[in-house]
């Protein structure tokens, strides 16, 4: 695969841009599941994302929390990308979207689209006619997907200029299940991408990297780490050290094994 | 005039309002705090067109706030 974009301007490179918005790392991180708003909190300045996910939920007793959280974003300060988490069907996912924009003032979406609740696999038959709809509204949709070539190319056809294909289920932590199908999307597919879902160790995020997926958002692989500020950290590296492999063009695996120390001149070295 | 008692729901827990209430009314009786926002019969509704919005008799409101996500 030839890298899209110039090695030498690497340390540039840890930004994406995405419909035209430059963001100024490659990772996105999730807000939920932390042991704590401070862990959370630092856990976001040490790896420093380019947008955090929040969500929506109905307004209950706990006032206060929906409260300090709000406070926190923003005090974070980082670009908010809300999710439609948990919708079922358009219309659902519509209103959602309109309420978060409201609230968090902003035009991007990370359209969820749930087809399945036990594996949390998007409604991949109605995602594309959603995800137009947005679209139409004026929202600028990253939608989470399967890895299903098609289907991502149709979201593209129909306006999304950035797909988030999943490496595995939301949450499972499994890493990328199917290489093939990942490396054959980025292959065919010419918009950003970014693996969103099933990522669990900083060596999955850095595996899709070096294949030239544009950044991953991930949340549960940080917020349920032992220590979810360090692992925060090695996930930030990992997608750097995975773009800066990308950029620089790997070596082709050889089948024979090759010194790397000149042979030429080599002591003791005569022919039998 | 009297236009009765509605009922409607709010976050699926049911109040009864005043017929001529609007969405203004059922935020304040369900004490929703900013920031939040509204849909109506999964229909959203701008912040704007609160005190306009007319329940009827079987509404279901949803009124929603920031919570962390992935």
């Amino acid at each position: 695969m030839n890298p899209s974009h110039n090695p030498s301007n690497e340390s540039k490179d840890s930004e994406i841009t995405l419909y035209g918005e430059t963001f100024k790392s490659r990772l996105l991180l999730g807000t939920s599941r932390y042991p704590s708003p401070e862990v959370l909190a630092k856990a976001v300045e040490v790896s420093n994302p380019g947008m955090l996910t929040a969500s929506l939920r109905r307004q209950s007793s706990d006032k206060e929390s929906s409260k300090s959280f709000w406070e926190l974003l923003q005090k974070l300060n980082v670009p908010i990308l809300p999710n439609t988490a948990g919708c079922h069907s358009k219309e659902e996912v519509i209103a959602t979207a309109q309420m978060a924009r409201e609230i968090f003032e902003t035009n991007w979406i990370k359209l969820e689209l749930i087809g399945d609740d036990y594996t949390l696999q998007p409604d991949t038959v109605n995602l594309v006619s959603t995800a137009q709809a947005l679209i139409a509204l004026g929202f600028k949709v990253l939608p989470y997907t399967t890895d299903d070539l098609v289907l991502c190319q149709k979201l593209v056809d129909v306006g999304c200029q950035a797909v988030m294909p999943w490496a595995a289920p939301i949450g499972t932590g499994k890493g990328p299940i199917n290489p093939y199908a990942l490396e054959t999307l980025r292959e065919r597919i010419k918009v950003p991408m970014i693996i969103d879902a099933g990522l669990g160790l900083p060596s999955h995020a850095c595996r899709v990297m070096e294949w030239g997926y544009d950044g991953v958002l991930l949340n549960t692989a940080v917020a349920l780490a032992q220590d979810p500020v360090s692992m925060a950290r090695a996930f930030q590296n990992a997608v750097n050290a995975g773009r800066g492999a990308y950029l620089s063009g790997a070596m082709q695996p050889q089948e024979n094994a090759q010194p790397s120390t000149p042979v030429l001149g080599t002591p003791f070295w005569h022919h039998t | 005039m009297n236009l009765g008692i509605i009922k409607v729901k709010i976050n699926q827990t049911e109040f009864e309002l005043q017929g001529n209430s609007t969405l203004e009314d059922a935020a304040k009786i369900y004490g929703a705090t900013p920031p939040f926002a509204a849909a109506v019969n999964t229909e959203f509704v701008p912040r704007s067109d609160y005190k306009e919005k007319r329940l009827k008799n079987g509404d279901e409101i949803e009124l929603i706030s920031p919570i962390t996500g992935g």
